[in-house]
């Protein structure tokens, strides 16, 4: 039974930590492949319109290896039966090829037929979300021509694991697809027959990505590019990485605490086991054995059911992880799976256990074999109390004698005591981090939607427009507010720090974009100069008063100094900021705008919206609310999950520490409680003893706990942080009070096992035995 | 249950425990065992008895079944007109509780309370309790009160275990083996401990012991062999404990 016990606990810990640690190498090493097999590039850029001829000298740069041209366009699609605002990229194929670089893989269906200018391949994931087959149509307005297109298949590609809309913060299959068309009527459709508008290269195994960065940037400037960037902040590619790291994060996190309460455990059981074997260590050493056989033989033992534990464990990590892996697959639209389980993992996890297992052993069976035979052979001398700290200071008369018992109990084992509150603590905290994932997501999207972008529909122009432009759009019905916006593609340096983004011209006193402070105040723009997301500040680490370098990356690609003149809090992107007739002054331009931002009454925003995707002049429009929804939508399913894993953890984990450190308590202390079962004491008072005891440490462990879960939340909001996001350190009473609740009722289920094991207290045993 | 003041200047002829025709079989794995084998047994109220007898003869089974530990499997044991077989586990709580003292071979004391509280462990629950200062002083134990066990000799521990059962002023006190594990000379001081108990609080008191020579300071001897009574004698003249020998 004891056996089983500790090999119960071998299996889950060392389930658990296989599970993580191979689910993650399995990641890294899926990416790895796919990346590889699919000739993901390293490179990447686009531009206006380039002849094909120009491909050639991109070959002929020093550190490239191959060159793929495509002609690439951002267009307006309309699903049947759906009517909010659907957009995606259309990307050309080569005939009868899946590409050369960024190859797609072919899930269903086949390849777009040469020359067919209604033949589409869908990305799986949106052809998912819309029940799109093989033969069902969709529209599109292809460079302002409404255009029905057949879907011939769906497809996956390593460019697009992360499907997610240029400007968007998360992925929404419904409003954004990725769709590929044979090259030649794509490119007749956007008048690049013999051109191109987008390059992908990879580099030679000495390749450099920054110098063919530089390079391609000055030879595709005449051209209209728009600066080239490397694979690492390909937008697919880096929120992948973010996610890996969040995973990485949480996978050595979870399976160190874990771990860590097994061993516990797993030294409390042995302990107790080699003290009930007391008689046995004596026997053997008035028998001649030694300490240190005896101890050998104590060893061999526990390895021997820490082995079984190990390979059940090992079992069992690998059938759940690679559960996981495919359940990450399928999130991650990757379209295999590599399992792989890293020999390390496997060789620390035993490692760890059996180590634990022999100290736990050594340490009992030393103090079992320092007693000379024939006194280890009498009953153990009881143990020594003495009064606790609390009572001697006065308070004692309060105290009734199963309350002093509970008190001197816990005193008198200060470590195990402490280990066990921790263990329940970390319970406690773990269950926080589901919460707080969740309270901080709603947090980013109220900070970020509600307060700082306050549009209701947002839309972008083809190409830079006149301000006047938006007088068609006030005149809509239902239209209430209108501002425009001015975006354009920057490097924005300071020392030898850059960083490459937009740089946003928004309406001073405007009202649907506003800058926060850190107390969520609102910032006025000046009227010169330039204000930064904190983070990008941090980045660069530039301060207010310094001046900033902003290298434009369209038009005529001025290279201006502009002083920043603050920072303000945002939680999504990285931007910098101006008014929009400085960013207008600074381009050498007029009043020209990117698109505008509408404050619609709710009742009209179906029609505005028809309106605008009907106008040829605007490449895009997104609704705020439908995004949102949208997100919440995928988001809940993966959040609801985590929810769950972190309330199963932590639930098992305070069960685990509780059931287990009462079940030993009740066998330690079996006389004791049995002898006040004969002396009349009913089976209520007793477990108050025993129950007390849990309901005392749980008591004081669920604060630590709490207090514990907030490091941790901000130490994994402090790891998460990247430019893409950074979560807020938000935790709502409702976050605490649950982790509070199922650590309760965990123990309480621990309780009500232990309350039915004292009732085969044996009282008659009590009597004669001695021990 | 009886009035528990009666108890107290209980008679000599009054019976408290009436056990008829009690067998008691235990199953150990594929053996059956038969710990008693039809006992019958009258005890008075007020008298030292005596159960006599080797391991395995019984006497702690039946002192199981008349303390309210265990039940026969066949037969009756009545405690005053109340029948303990068929009472149910929460009344046989109850009946330890305000009326049987029990004094252990092992003690069987709380390690983590002192003399005192192990005393007022009990006065605590009890109805009609004494003082534990007053208990502890009856054994002897006026001195050592803040002790706790790991402190005190076994002699000593074995005088809090009769302080402790004695302090809620049972009807009848129970000692299973009280000297068994204690030399000759603190077994003596732990005997004249009970004596005076009985003597002084005229509590029922019966001990179970495998030694021929304590029997000699009881009131009556009752000697058991093989799961049956096989003897019930009377001391004509009885010993004082320190004129036991063994």
């Amino acid at each position: 039974m004891q056996a089983m016990a500790i090999a119960m606990v071998i299996v889950s810990g060392v389930s658990i930590y296989i599970m993580s640690l191979s689910t993650l190498d399995s990641l890294y090493e899926t990416r790895e492949n796919y990346y590889r097999n699919h000739h993901f590039a390293h490179v990447f850029t686009s531009l206006k319109r380039a002849p094909l001829s120009l491909a050639r000298r991109v070959e002929a740069m020093p550190g490239v290896d191959k060159v793929e041209t495509r002609v690439i366009a951002y267009v307006n699609l309309d699903v049947a039966g759906f009517s909010d605002p659907v957009s995606g990229h259309l990307l050309s194929l080569p005939d009868n090829s899946r590409g050369l670089l960024n190859q797609i893989v072919l899930r269903s269906g086949r390849l777009p037929e040469p020359g067919r200018d209604n033949e589409v391949l869908l990305s799986e994931e949106f052809a998912k979300a819309h029940h799109l087959q093989a033969g069902d149509k969709l529209r599109a307005t292809i460079n302002g021509r409404r255009k029905t297109l057949t879907v011939v298949g769906h497809a996956l590609s390593p460019e697009y694991i992360y499907q997610i809309a240029p400007g968007a913060m998360f992925p929404d299959y419904l409003r954004y697809g990725v769709m590929w068309m044979a090259r030649k009527p794509l490119a007749s459709a956007y008048d690049m027959d013999g051109a191109f508008n987008d390059v992908t290269l990879t580099l030679t195994r000495d390749g450099n990505a920054q110098d063919v960065i530089d390079q391609l940037d000055d030879l595709l400037k005449p051209y209209g590019g728009i600066g080239a960037y490397a694979r690492k902040d390909q937008l697919s590619n880096r929120f992948l990485s973010e996610e890996l790291k969040q995973q990485k994060t949480i996978a050595t996190v979870f399976p160190v605490i874990f771990f860590g309460v097994a061993a516990f455990l797993l030294n409390v059981v042995i302990s107790r086991l080699v003290s009930l074997e007391r008689e046995q260590i004596a026997s053997l050493k008035a028998f001649g054995y030694s300490d240190f056989a005896v101890g050998l033989h104590y060893a061999k033992l526990v390895v021997m059911i820490v082995s079984i534990g190990i390979l059940g464990g090992l079992g069992a990590g690998i059938w759940m992880g690679k559960g996981m892996s495919s359940i990450y697959m399928d999130f991650y639209s990757l379209p295999f799976m590599l399992y792989t389980l890293k020999p390390r993992v496997i060789i620390s996890a035993a490692v760890i256990s059996i180590g634990v297992a022999i100290l736990g052993t050594l340490y009992a069976v030393h103090g079992a074999a320092k007693l000379p035979p024939a006194q280890a052979m009498r009953p153990e001398l009881p143990p020594g109390y003495r009064a606790t700290l609390i009572e001697r200071l006065g308070l004692q008369r309060w105290f009734s004698q199963p309350t002093r018992m509970i008190l001197r109990h816990i005193e008198r084992q200060p470590v195990k005591s402490l280990l066990t509150t921790l263990g329940i603590s970390m319970a406690c905290s773990i269950m926080m981090i589901g919460g707080f994932q969740k309270g901080a997501i709603d947090y980013m999207v109220e900070v970020q939607y509600s307060m700082s972008q306050r549009e209701d529909i947002a839309a972008n122009y083809t190409e830079p427009t006149a301000l006047r432009s938006l007088y068609s759009l006030r005149s809509l019905p239902g239209v209430d507010h209108v501002e425009g916006f001015r975006d354009v593609p920057a490097r924005l340096q300071f020392e030898h720090r850059y960083y490459r983004t937009a740089v946003r011209g928004i309406e001073s006193g405007g009202t649907l974009r506003r800058l926060l402070d850190t107390n969520l105040n609102r910032i006025e723009l000046p009227e010169n100069g330039v204000i930064l997301t904190d983070y990008l500040a941090e980045l660069l680490r530039i301060k207010p008063g310094d001046m900033l370098t902003i290298e434009v990356l369209e038009g005529s690609r001025p290279t201006v100094q502009v002083p920043v003149v603050g920072t303000a809090k945002e939680y999504l992107g990285v931007n910098a900021y101006m008014q929009r007739e400085a960013l207008n002054r600074l381009l050498g331009e007029g009043d020209a705008i990117s698109g505008a931002l509408l404050d619609v009454d709710p009742q009209y925003q179906r029609e505005v919206y028809t309106e605008l995707k009907g106008m040829p002049r605007i490449a895009g429009v997104v609704e705020q609310r439908s995004a949102i929804d949208s997100f919440y939508e995928t988001m809940n399913e993966t959040i609801l999950f985590f929810s769950f894993i972190t309330t199963l953890l932590g639930a098992s984990i305070s069960f685990g520490v509780v059931y287990n450190s009462m079940r030993i308590s009740l066998s330690e202390r079996n006389r004791e409680l049995a002898s006040l079962r004969v002396l009349g004491f009913h089976r209520s008072e007793v477990a108050y003893i025993l129950l007390g005891e849990l309901a005392l440490l749980t008591l004081v462990a669920i604060p630590i706990g709490l207090l514990i879960g907030y490091g941790l939340c901000g130490y994994l909001a402090f790891k998460f942080d990247s430019d893409l996001y950074r979560i807020p350190l938000v935790l709502g009473m409702k976050v605490y009070a649950f982790a509070a609740l199922v650590v309760i009722v965990s123990s309480i289920i621990s309780a009500i096992m232990i309350w039915r094991n004292l009732a085969h207290l044996d009282m008659v045993a009590v009597l004669k035995s001695k021990e | 249950m009886t009035d528990t003041s009666q108890s107290h200047e209980s008679q000599e002829d009054t019976v408290v425990f009436h056990v008829h025709g009690v067998t008691k079989i235990y199953q150990m794995g594929e053996v059956q065992v038969h710990a008693l084998r039809g006992v019958d047994l009258d005890l008075y109220g007020g008298e030292f008895a005596v159960l006599l007898g080797a391991s395995g003869s019984g006497k702690s089974t039946l002192l199981n079944i008349l303390g309210g530990l265990d039940t026969p499997t066949d037969g009756h044991v009545l405690y005053g007109n109340r029948d303990l077989t068929r009472a149910t586990s929460n009344e046989l709580t109850e009946y330890r509780r305000y009326h049987v003292g029990f004094v252990f071979q092992f003690y069987n004391l709380i390690p983590s309370l002192t003399a005192r509280e192990n005393v007022a462990v009990v006065t605590e629950i009890a109805k009609n309790p004494m003082q534990p200062d007053e208990a502890l002083k009856l054994v002897g134990l006026d001195e050592r009160m803040d002790h706790f066990p790991a402190q005190m000799s076994g002699g000593e521990q074995q005088r809090v275990a009769i302080a402790r059962a004695i302090s809620k002023n049972p009807d009848v006190l129970l000692c299973d083996e009280p000297t068994g594990a204690l030399d000759s000379e603190t077994g003596i001081v732990v005997l004249e401990a009970l004596q005076r108990v009985n003597r002084e609080l005229g509590t029922t008191t019966t001990v179970i012991t495998h030694n021929a020579g304590i029997a000699q300071m009881a009131d009556r001897v009752i000697s058991m062999s093989d799961g049956r009574i096989t003897e019930i004698r009377a001391n004509e003249t009885k010993l004082e404990p320190q004129e036991l020998s063994w």
